[in-house]
């Protein structure tokens, strides 16, 4: 669920597997390096030399729930906010500027983290810096700007979610499943509340949450780590910490039931969403069944050939598409989700059986070594994959740091992926998948009319 | 993390190997015996290698009546073949921490497999890759499995105003033509079991193949595999022939279709322009960078964009196809200000059409287009789209090396010139799909 400034396609390949390789080939992986500064802003660097280029990301620990009711969307908008000036560099002058080094900017939003990047040739780094420097302190939000840009949102959400009745059936889902914690509110925000928003409560978002101490600024790519240690002291050293607001838990009470819903909407096929809600990670060391489900969700849906896809879509032809989803790493509550669209002629009820069906046989009995082996050695694979990419890693680094973990955590994390036994994914399929904890959403196809 | 110690010992492992790699991308180029074309970049920075087969077998080449038959063919190579079921297909790719994909576009049918470089995970790899070349089943059971998939995820796509507009905008662009002529449930329906073994015979052969390989192989043994590769292809056939040019349209139509059920109007402006091998192809693309192709600082964007709250997203692009691509300006706005959102990106393109861009930003874009050139090179995935790409239509070798010269060599009037000669405002298809009446 994240919401872009815009044309940010590339982050829609950011899904789960957060993850470090390690085996025989770390020996010669990439080097990463970390420092604080004494503004407490987390800097880490990793060295990447196989191309002149430079990734920076600086990413933000706030996001959308971090938001309070009636203010939804305003740490999306604020994001927008970000390219409409500084009172040293004016509206659309950032992007140009970053442009003019031959570089490439962009920012996204979710629920737990704001974070703005800049890719360019490796020599031009210090400038991009300078830029984003500047913005972390110095925003103008001039309302005339901000009148024009909270109707680029607007119809950011028409596009996104209006106009797209799987992603409303989402939105819907959430507010369900969630009724304290602020996942509840989608992260682009309810239309009403981007009706009533003003340029007050973005520039009282920057004030508020854009400092140093609760920024990771990430740099990956051909460059000195001592070099861009100095870089960062230059541009970001001068800031000054800045204390925090101090937000409350809002746990969400247990859940003591299923919950049903139906969104209406434009389309010819009906769809499913069934999500558990289910623990997610806190320590690397912690409890198993986070790293179990992980393994799981690779068995029902790793690869084409994966449980899901070859008995519903491909033997039993019950579903014309099929998958599940599930993320561990996350400030909030965490969901596994199985979804899909059911074959013309048969039911979304029919498709919620068979889902079901497929956990249950997990639970009674269990997977085979194959299978369990076969996920592990697409995650180990991966784990290479990954390196082929210098803003694939920054992301990977920026968004474990936000999240409270460090660099070193990807290696453990992966580290603890290995030790998961079919015993391990069995007890979690017997004991995490209660309809208790379970949110059923289904599209309801209407005609287009 | 590792001790000090042990860091320090891979860092120099890095750097050497980072030594060894880090000239400019050398593309080596060759013809397996069969008449393939290869083209491979070495790459030992990381354990990982990546082929990719390009054949001339794109929806161009699709029958009138049978919309669809290329993607389908391309779809279906990997769901079984050379004895093995499209499970044990991916099985084994999985096991191996591989991925292949197929599939088709307009202009051709790409086969691509990732995968590890050590000796046994890649044997295993390409050894399924080799027999989807060789030996596709096309099972009539996966064929109409898949064939029901995909006509009802076209209905179900047509409920949404995007898919609409896109295909209302290509239908109009090309008349007759197959860049126009998507598929639909009722040309799936036409295609016979026989026609996708028809079809893989006929544009699935080593003449009618390019073959790109990027990573850590030396040279014979990338020579080894494209022959391997090669010679597992069917016989040759005599190469495929493509449709007549579309023709250029004389007058542009204007087409507006309800979805009642859609907040945005979806609005498509454009008309066929380019082919690969055009010589105005780098004119094209730096004044394309400045009118709507430049993110955030494009006209475009800043007049509909951010004067103006319009639209979330609004841009153009020319793509450069076998035979001319089209030129496309694309936007959504609420639906009740379709009118006044059409009439200011009519009026941006107009004027750029006029007056051409200012020195300052040609100098701009340039500043852009050939200081950012070494982005589209910065992993193993890049450089095998890029190398792809060169030898698919046929650009020379130096393409890469020569492309910031080109970018920096584009002068005010060669764009001009350009876009009068592709894009004319009286020819302009026009694609309204949501607006108010």
């Amino acid at each position: 669920m994240k919401s872009s400034r815009g044309l940010c396609r590339v982050l829609a390949c950011l899904v789960s597997g957060f993850i470090f390789f390690h085996g025989a080939f770390a020996a010669s992986g990439p080097a990463t390096f970390a420092t604080t500064l004494s503004n407490g802003l987390k800097v880490v660097m990793r060295e990447d030399t196989r191309a002149p280029v430079a990734a920076q990301m600086v990413w933000y620990r706030v996001g959308s729930m971090d938001e309070v009711d009636g203010f939804s969307g305003v740490a999306h908008l604020l994001e927008h906010m970000m390219f409409k000036g500084t009172p040293k560099v004016g509206a659309g002058e950032f992007s140009r500027r970053v442009a003019a080094v031959g570089g490439r900017d962009n920012a996204f939003t979710n629920s737990d983290y704001t974070a703005y990047f800049q890719q360019v040739p490796k020599e031009r780094l210090g400038e991009v810096m300078a830029l984003e420097a500047d913005r972390m302190r110095h925003l103008s939000v001039a309302p005339e700007e901000f009148a024009q840009e909270i109707k680029v949102v607007m119809e950011e959400r028409r596009l996104r979610t209006e106009d797209n009745p799987q992603a409303l059936l989402f939105e819907q889902t959430h507010a369900v499943a969630f009724q304290t914690h602020p996942y509840r509110r989608p992260v682009i925000g309810w239309m009403n509340d981007l009706e009533n928003m003003t340029a007050a409560d973005a520039r009282a978002w920057h004030r508020a949450w854009y400092a140093p101490n609760n920024a990771t600024l990430v740099v990956c790519g051909d460059v000195d780590h001592e070099a861009v240690f100095r870089l960062a002291r230059r541009h970001y050293g001068k800031l000054k910490a800045r204390k925090l607001p101090v937000t409350k838990p809002q746990r969400e009470p247990a859940q003591k039931g299923i919950r049903r819903l139906v969104v209406k909407g434009a389309a010819e096929l009906p769809f499913l969403l069934m999500a558990w809600k289910v623990p997610g990670v806190e320590r690397m060391d912690g409890p198993i069944a986070p790293f179990a489900l992980e393994m799981l969700l690779a068995i029902l849906d790793g690869h084409e050939g994966a449980r899901l896809s070859r008995r519903l879509v491909r033997d039993r032809q019950l579903a014309n598409s099929v998958g599940a989803s599930y993320d561990a790493l996350n400030r909030g509550p965490a969901l596994f989700y199985l979804y899909g669209n059911p074959v013309p002629g048969q039911t979304p009820e029919a498709l919620e059986t068979a889902l079901l069906a497929e956990i249950d046989d997990i639970a009674q009995n269990g997977v085979s070594a194959e299978e369990l082996a076969r996920g592990k050695a697409q995650l180990l694979a991966s784990e290479i994959y990954k390196l082929d990419s210098v803003f694939g890693q920054a992301m990977e680094i920026g968004r474990m740091s936000v999240l409270g973990f460090d660099d070193r955590d990807i290696a453990a994390y992966v580290a603890r992926l290995e030790t998961v036994t079919a015993e391990d994914i069995q007890t979690a399929a017997q004991t995490l998948f209660g309809e208790d904890g379970l949110t059923v959403g289904v599209l309801q196809p209407t005609p287009v009319k | 993390m590792l001790s000090k110690k042990l860091r320090f010992f891979f860092l120099c492992g890095v750097f050497a190997l980072a030594a060894a790699v880090r000239a400019e991308v050398v593309i080596e180029h060759w013809q397996t015996p069969t008449g393939a074309k290869v083209y491979f970049v070495q790459s030992a920075a990381l354990p990982i290698l990546d082929v990719e087969l390009d054949f001339a077998a794109g929806a161009i080449f699709d029958p009138p009546q049978k919309a669809g038959l290329a993607a389908t063919v391309g779809a279906l190579l990997e769901m079984g073949a050379g004895g093995m079921t499209e499970t044990e297909i991916s099985d084994r790719l999985a096991d191996a921490g591989a991925y292949l994909a197929s599939g088709a576009e307009d202009d051709l049918a790409r086969v691509s497999l990732r995968t590890l470089a050590a000796p046994d995970k890649r044997e295993a790899a390409i050894g399924v890759l080799e027999a989807v070349l060789r030996e596709p089943h096309f099972a009539v059971e996966v064929f109409e499995r898949e064939r029901a998939r995909s006509i009802a995820a076209i209905r179900d796509a047509l409920t949404r105003p995007a898919p609409v507009a896109q295909r209302a905008f290509r239908a109009a662009l090309y008349p007759g033509h197959p860049y126009g002529n998507a598929a639909t449930p009722e040309s799936l329906a036409a295609i016979q079991p026989s026609d996708l073994r028809d079809f893989w015979r006929a544009h699935y052969f080593a003449a009618n193949a390019n073959i790109s390989i990027v990573g850590d192989l030396q040279r014979p043994a990338a020579e080894a595999l494209a022959e391997r590769l090669a010679a597992a292809l069917p016989r040759a056939a005599s190469l495929p022939v493509l449709p007549a040019q579309p023709e250029r349209a004389s007058a542009g139509t204007k087409t507006r279709l309800p979805h009642p059920s859609s907040t945005q109007a979806h609005i498509y402006l454009g008309l066929p322009a380019i082919a690969r091998d055009d010589p105005d192809f780098f004119p094209l693309l730096v004044g394309n960078y400045i009118l709507g192709g430049g993110g955030f600082v494009s006209r475009l964007m800043k007049e509909v964009r951010e004067k103006r709250g319009y639209a979330y997203s609004v841009y153009s692009y020319f793509s450069p196809m076998k035979q001319s691509g089209p030129f496309t300006i694309g936007l959504q706005t609420r639906r009740e200000q379709a009118n006044e959102a059409l009439a200011v990106t009519r009026q941006v393109l107009e004027g750029f059409l006029a007056d051409g861009p200012t020195a300052a930003e040609l100098a701009a874009a340039k500043d852009y287009l050939a200081g950012s050139f070494p982005l589209n090179l910065d992993s193993n995935r890049k450089i095998l789209a890029q190398i792809a790409n060169i030898g698919f239509y046929d650009l020379p070798l130096d393409y890469l090396a020569q492309y910031p010269s080109r970018i920096r060599a584009v002068t005010l009037p060669e764009i001009c010139a350009a876009f009068a000669r592709h894009v004319r405002m009286g020819e302009l298809v026009e694609v309204i799909v949501g607006a108010e009446d």
